[in-house]
């Protein structure tokens, strides 16, 4: 049944990131590849959804992912599995917080989870990126289609944007919103 | 209404007022909590503050929802905990419910399809931004680059679910701490 497998999923994803934010991302893209909710061309529109609409990461994917693969009550079912964990493990660990703050396992889980993170997002951003340059694979035709050169040009810029001082200040959505106006340009202009 | 009941409606709408109106969740919250939470309404410390961010950060889970489960429950018990977490996750979901739908209705039209060319290639430069802080954040030293490097080469080009690897660092990283911890405690004896 649909709406188990949603809550299902999202409980083991809620359960399994440690970190908040992105950390989310390489679990959502594994899981939602393999039951095919989604294409992970389109998980990639719905992150800059998620930068530009207010709330975490988190709690807005397995929203659009559940009403997107089941409505209204998908949503619910899967933002419900993706709270319950988190929600579970605070109650227990605000009633043991001593013995939470000294334990050895706690800090040594920490010692291989923060890096493990690291490495996790570094491979999602391999196979998105190849997702956003060579959307039919790694072919020759890529480089005589316009449509590479046009997201290479507009990746410069948000490159740009996102590390270069002063302009790394500004908010995620003026650089949504500059990204969108360049590909409806280009796309009228190169007529692609 | 009893004290506790009231508490509790407080703690949703505290927390309703903190979901609608962080972007880019988890840390860019903490500040909202901080001053909604512990400068207003006083219901706790600017050092619990601190502490609820290092246990959100060592529990899975989203951030926000981490710090509002605990915040609540701190302020006004399990009935606390559950009416933030409803609070602080509800206007997100209205709004995705909403946008979700727009979406739908507006993918197949000529311009959305060229505004979503565009920002493809944007989120992947904003990831790798996010990737950038993660990194800088995370303590570094050999232990940290093996890991890194191996959940990074497992996932990437030998395809192994996501799930085993973060089992397995978890384990790794445990066996390592005590290891050092053991080496520390006999070289001093």
């Amino acid at each position: 049944m649909i709406y188990l497998e949603l809550f299902l999923t999202f409980l083991k994803i809620g359960a399994l990131t440690f970190g908040g934010g992105y950390a989310m991302l390489p679990l959502i893209a594994e899981d939602v590849a393999a039951h095919g909710w989604m294409e992970l061309s389109e998980l990639i529109d719905f992150i800059a959804v998620s930068e530009s609409t207010p709330g975490p990461f988190a709690i807005n994917a397995a929203t659009y992912v559940g009403a997107h693969t089941a409505g209204v009550f998908g949503s619910v079912c899967a933002t419900a599995g993706v709270v319950l964990p988190s929600f579970t493990i605070i109650l227990i660990v605000a009633k043991f917080i001593e013995a939470f703050r000294e334990s050895k396992l706690v800090k040594g889980a920490m010692m291989g989870l923060k890096p493990a993170v690291i490495g996790l997002i570094s491979a999602a951003v391999i196979s998105i990126g190849k997702t956003v340059f060579f959307p039919h694979g790694v072919i020759a035709e890529v480089f005589s289609d316009p449509v590479f050169y046009v997201s290479l040009a507009i990746f410069a810029m948000a490159v740009v944007f996102s590390f270069v001082k002063p302009l790394k200040k500004l908010s995620p959505i003026i650089v949504i919103l500059i990204a969108a106006g360049l590909g409806i340009g280009a796309g009228y202009a190169l007529n692609l | 209404m009893s004290s506790k009941a009231k508490r509790a409606l407080q703690l949703f709408l505290s927390f309703f007022k903190i979901g609608a109106f962080t972007f880019g969740g988890g840390y860019a919250m903490i500040p909202l909590i901080q001053r909604e939470v512990a400068e207003n309404k006083k219901w706790i410390t600017d050092d619990d503050i601190l502490e609820i961010v290092a246990i959100a950060e060592s529990t899975p889970g989203p951030i926000a929802i981490n710090t509002a489960t605990f915040v609540g429950y701190r302020t006004a018990g399990f009935f606390g905990a559950a009416c933030a977490t409803l609070g602080v996750v509800l206007p997100s979901f209205i709004i995705i419910l909403f946008v979700s739908y727009l979406l739908r209705e507006f993918a197949n039209y000529r311009a959305v399809r060229y505004a979503f060319m565009g920002i493809k290639a944007a989120v992947l430069a904003l990831i790798l931004k996010a990737l950038w802080s993660m990194y800088k954040k995370c303590p570094k030293g050999i232990v940290s680059y093996i890991v890194m490097a191996a959940a990074f080469l497992l996932v990437a080009f030998l395809h192994i679910p996501v799930v085993y690897i973060i089992i397995g660092c978890a384990i790794f990283g445990i066996v390592t701490f005590l290891l050092i911890e053991r080496r520390a405690k006999h070289d001093l004896s």
